[in-house]
């Protein structure tokens, strides 16, 4: 089976300091992996490395396109990249407002991304961001509402289906949870999962929250200082991790 | 089906002076399909730890646990995942679920990750709420705010959702009253029929003594225990 996405030694350095360095591995169809560590242990520099937001000093992110096969998605051009980043790949910033146009009606934004793959048919347009508004959990009057006028949670949500709308293969999520309050927390990680399993998408998630991990990740990668210090299956790295920071990773959750 | 070569643990504890923690050493043993073992031992011999290892949930240093063909201790995490999925069977002693899902979804997700039909998956997760006495009105709700007793049935009836050929159940019956501790004694018996090999922990000795055929006792393999 080929990999989804097969990550080869990928390096970012800011000046002297290392961002992210010696970071490689396969996700296959339908995983979903983790990523925790502290702040500044590179969680985030690599996301953005593997997304295409940031330009990796050294590696390839060699993903399995539709038309053609697997790719380096580093050395193809400008265009391929951002057509991939409209389709194929997602993208869920950990502040809604990254990710969604805040001038822009909710059904707007999830119609965007419509637009953007080549639909042209206002009504079905209209209809299938008022379906995914529905799936979303976001009531179907607030369709020709601007985001500036939902909660955060919503806001959360809303983003989610603006990604997720195009049916993407692949999903990358920066602490899609992160500031959210837990209710509101527990009802998007029921909602992340269910679509995974129902679209059997992949998905690759930076979070600092554990439990977030445990209920969302197959695999798990701990980084310290923009290293890969300890993989595995996530249970197996959160029960029983190895090395001395994920030890203490671990070790330092209060218990609720 | 389950077999274990010369296989031992140890925890580290970089955090506190670098502990070892000599846990099991040497295990070897072996279950055939359609036999149920039980593991027996003091508290702390090391039970629930070698059963965690068997499933993987814990990481084993030295040796061999061949599952089916797979041997889990080089196995890619993928390939774990997917013997849990199809083969390995795990019924712990506490319900892990995503908050707000209804029991009815938590029972029928391990057939929902077969890709059984949503109708199916449902009708069988009704089949055995049903049987193991967990009222009709509880089924919308999620497990988080049931008792201790409900909790552990609703893990029961997952762990048994699907007909897994190899099982390993964690102290099944503790905490059941006598109906609910029949029902799932019949449920091991039924599992055996079919060919499952069982690896259980019972302190309940009436229960261990009527569904298992043999009993392995970890004492033996915890270094500075043994006797």
């Amino acid at each position: 089976m080929t990999p989804l996405l097969s990550v080869q030694g990928i390096a970012k350095r800011y000046g002297a300091h290392i961002g992210c360095a010696d970071v490689s591995f396969d996700l296959y169809p339908g995983e979903v992996m983790g990523i925790v560590g502290e702040s500044g242990s590179g969680k985030s520099t690599l996301l953005n490395c593997m997304a295409g937001h940031l330009v990796p000093d050294a590696g390839q992110v060699v993903f399995d396109t539709r038309t053609d096969g697997p790719r380096d998605t580093i050395t193809m051009s400008e265009p391929e990249r951002r057509m991939l980043g409209r389709t194929d790949w997602a993208f869920v910033h950990q502040h809604a407002r990254d990710g969604l146009r805040m001038g822009v009606s909710a059904g707007g934004n999830v119609g965007e991304r419509l637009m953007a793959v080549g639909e042209r048919n206002y009504g079905d347009i209209r209809d299938k961001a008022t379906d995914w508004l529905g799936r979303v959990e976001i009531d179907a009057s607030r369709v020709d509402d601007r985001p500036t006028t939902f909660s955060g949670g919503m806001q959360q949500r809303l983003q989610i289906a603006r990604n997720l709308v195009t049916g993407p293969r692949l999903v990358f999520m920066d602490e899609p949870t992160g500031g959210l309050d837990v209710s509101v927390q527990a009802r998007l990680l029921d909602l992340l999962r269910g679509l995974v399993r129902d679209m059997g998408l992949s998905a690759i998630i930076v979070t600092h929250d554990l439990a977030v991990v445990r209920l969302l990740a197959d695999r798990l990668m701990v980084m310290k200082s923009g290293r890969v210090v300890e993989a595995g299956l996530t249970d197996q790295v959160l029960d029983d991790p190895q090395h001395a920071y994920s030890q203490l990773l671990v070790s330092s959750v209060l218990q609720v | 089906m389950i077999e274990l070569k010369d296989v031992s643990k140890t925890f580290t504890l970089h955090n506190q002076g670098s502990a070892v923690i000599e846990v099991i050493s040497n295990v070897s043993f072996a279950v055939a399909p359609g036999e149920c073992v039980a593991l027996t031992g003091a508290s702390g011999a090391g039970k629930s730890t070698l059963m965690r290892m068997i499933y993987g949930n814990y990481l084993t240093q030295t040796g061999e646990i061949c599952i089916d063909g797979l041997n889990i201790v080089q196995a890619k995490p993928r390939d774990i995942i997917k013997l849990r999925r199809d083969v390995l069977g795990y019924v712990s002693q506490f319900l892990r679920v995503v908050p707000r899902v209804p029991t009815l979804d938590v029972v029928a997700e391990p057939l929902r990750a077969l890709a059984v039909p949503a109708d199916e998956a449902q009708a069988r997760a009704k089949a055995l709420l049903t049987q193991l006495n967990i009222p009709e009105r509880l089924w919308s709700l999620s497990p988080t705010t049931f008792s201790g007793g409900e909790q552990q049935r609703v893990n029961i009836t997952r762990g048994f959702a699907h007909t897994y050929p190899a099982m390993l159940l964690d102290e099944p019956t503790a905490s059941l009253d006598a109906a609910n501790r029949e029902v799932v004694l019949s449920l091991i018996e039924d599992a055996k029929a079919r060919g499952a090999a069982i690896i259980g922990i019972f302190h309940d000795e009436a229960a261990r003594s009527r569904v298992c055929d043999r009993e392995i006792d970890v004492g033996r393999f915890t270094p500075g225990m043994a006797a």
